[in-house]
């Protein structure tokens, strides 16, 4: 397989430190880039769209970034492996579906990637576990200047970076986190959230972005505008707003307590018993159930150590990635078996939930 | 009811009406209960208020003529059946029809932020480029021959210094 490599060394997503922000899984931002006088990858024809792909593959490698990185040329990959490089965030469901000419750089530890022929010629993004926004744009920033040493951008003075969707016009920006928040689904508040959000500018989806659903209560939240104003003020915007909403998603955990604790720890204790017991699980359900437990391991009914297991456990229990670690092609019935399985293995040495000290620091 | 509002998709009396606000600017669209459903705004999960914008304005049909980006072809049936562009030239090719809609998606419409480096160098050899143009011009009409001349060859040094493919985006 092409992409053994992204098993055999640590990656951001799937080994991330541990003291990690307990609501913000990860922070993302990507830009959005094209090459002057260069047809957009939807109009262009095949021979245009390998002839850039062609091109941009070999400068992005060239990166210092890009150092013992892996770069892909999406023709060469099985469905599998496509499946799990979008579940790890790594490409788009877009450019897994695209017609050809499509290709990714990959750094080492897939903290960042450089999708070519998606949407635009190139869409440039870099995650790190954990709330830090700040942290993201520097290191996007720096790898943006790099490419434009080499790559001819398309960019007007009174337009910004053109896109092919004049949705991404100016800056070519979306910054968003992604954000773990039961507490709001758990008390019916998310609907209220998501207008308030929206009202705000900020677009609200699910894991996977665009039309997937929240499965395990998480949510992505991004910046919807991009021209009129900078990137550092995007930021600050996106950074008060989940701020804002961090702040609400604790207070309806803390009324959760207060109210109905023992409702909670049920759902918590069920969730684990089926975890370590369960022998047919979708991994809808299994969202859900991980969901509870990380809820769980904040609340500190498990040792904080456990919440990075936890966020490993979200992308491993993917259909593409149960597959692979079972070496071969399923249904998806046989993947609830084989899923139900693995878990079973990852939860025998979990330690059970402990009740006794929540609520009360 | 007079005047009911009608859905910014279809044009279906409107029963759902959103407000967004941005920067101190209200933005309204207003939507048929079916639209509303199938645009997924009374779902939890997520919209986008900015592609519904973006949609709602491409809706009047376009008349007379048939605008084409010289560059790749593109026309404005094009852009209204995939909401796309065909290239970056595609911005100046139907800078009319772009216009309304940008204040409308998003919060002004003239870029602030980064600038690539390399770009700028081009945009200010483009500027150069046009003034010289000017000058020339200016030159001839006054009969300053000599002048229209040194014009002229600085023009020439001038284009000599970038790649005249690179141009056009400018």
């Amino acid at each position: 397989m092409k992409i053994t490599p992204l098993f055999e060394t640590p990656s951001e997503l799937t080994d991330p430190a541990s003291g990690k922000c307990a609501i913000v899984l990860t922070t993302r931002v990507r830009l959005a880039r094209n090459l002057a006088g260069q047809p957009f990858p939807g109009w262009a024809k095949e021979a245009q769209r390998s002839a850039m792909l062609a091109g941009t593959l070999v400068t992005v490698a060239a990166l210092p970034q890009m150092k013992k990185g892996l770069s892909l040329n999406l023709e060469e990959l099985t469905d599998l492996e496509k499946q799990i490089l979008v579940e790890r965030h790594l490409i788009s469901r877009e450019l897994s579906s695209s017609k050809g000419g499509a290709g990714v750089a990959i750094t080492r530890d897939q903290s960042a990637a450089i999708m070519i022929n998606e949407e635009d010629h190139l869409r440039i993004q870099v995650m790190r576990a954990g709330f830090q926004l700040k942290k993201v744009w520097n290191a996007i920033n720096t790898l943006d200047t790099d490419l434009e040493e080499t790559l001819d951008y398309a960019f007007s003075p009174t337009l910004g970076y053109l896109t092919a969707c004049p949705t991404n016009l100016g800056t070519g920006m979306r910054a968003s986190a992604m954000m773990h928040l039961p507490a709001l689904v758990i008390s019916s508040q998310m609907e209220k959230v998501v207008r308030a959000v929206n009202q705000l500018g900020m677009a609200v989806r699910g894991l996977f972005g665009e039309g997937s659903d929240a499965s395990g209560s998480i949510f992505q939240i991004s910046n919807q505008t991009t021209l009129g104003e900078s990137e550092e003020e995007i930021i600050k915007r996106l950074s008060s707003v989940l701020n804002t909403i961090i702040e609400h998603e604790l207070n309806a955990r803390a009324k959760l307590l207060e109210t109905d604790a023992s409702k909670l720890f049920d759902k918590i204790g069920r969730a684990f018993g089926i975890l370590q017991h369960g022998q047919l699980l979708a991994s809808t359900e299994v969202m859900n159930l991980l969901s509870l437990i990380r809820l769980g391991v904040d609340l500190g009914a498990f040792p904080e150590t456990r919440r990075p297991v936890i966020d490993r456990l979200f992308i491993e229990a993917q259909p593409g990635h149960i597959q692979y670690s079972a070496r071969g092609s399923f249904d998806s019935a046989q993947r609830d078996l084989l899923r139900a399985q693995f878990l079973r293995n990852e939860f025998a040495g979990f330690g059970a939930p402990d009740f006794s000290g929540v609520g009360k620091n | 009811m007079a005047n009911p509002l009608k859905c910014d998709l279809c044009g279906k009396p409107a029963t759902v009406h959103l407000t967004q606000i941005m920067n101190n600017k209200v933005h309204k669209v207003d939507l048929c209960e079916e639209c509303a459903q199938t645009k997924g705004v009374t779902d939890p999960s997520g919209f986008s208020l900015a592609d519904l914008l973006l949609k709602a304005s491409l809706n009047p049909e376009p008349s007379g003529d048939v605008v084409r980006c010289e560059q790749c072809g593109f026309t404005q049936a094009d852009f209204k059946k995939q909401g796309r562009f065909g290239c970056p030239a595609c911005y100046e090719a139907f800078k009319e029809l772009i216009a309304p809609m940008l204040g409308n998606m998003h919060k002004g419409t003239a870029h602030i932020g980064k600038v690539p480096r390399r770009a700028v160098a081009r945009k200010s050899l483009y500027d150069r480029l046009t003034h010289l143009q000017d000058e020339l011009d200016q030159a001839i009409k006054t009969e300053r021959y000599e002048d229209a001349a040194r014009f002229r060859d600085e023009i020439h040094q001038v284009k000599q210094a970038f790649d005249p493919k690179q141009e056009g985006v400018a």
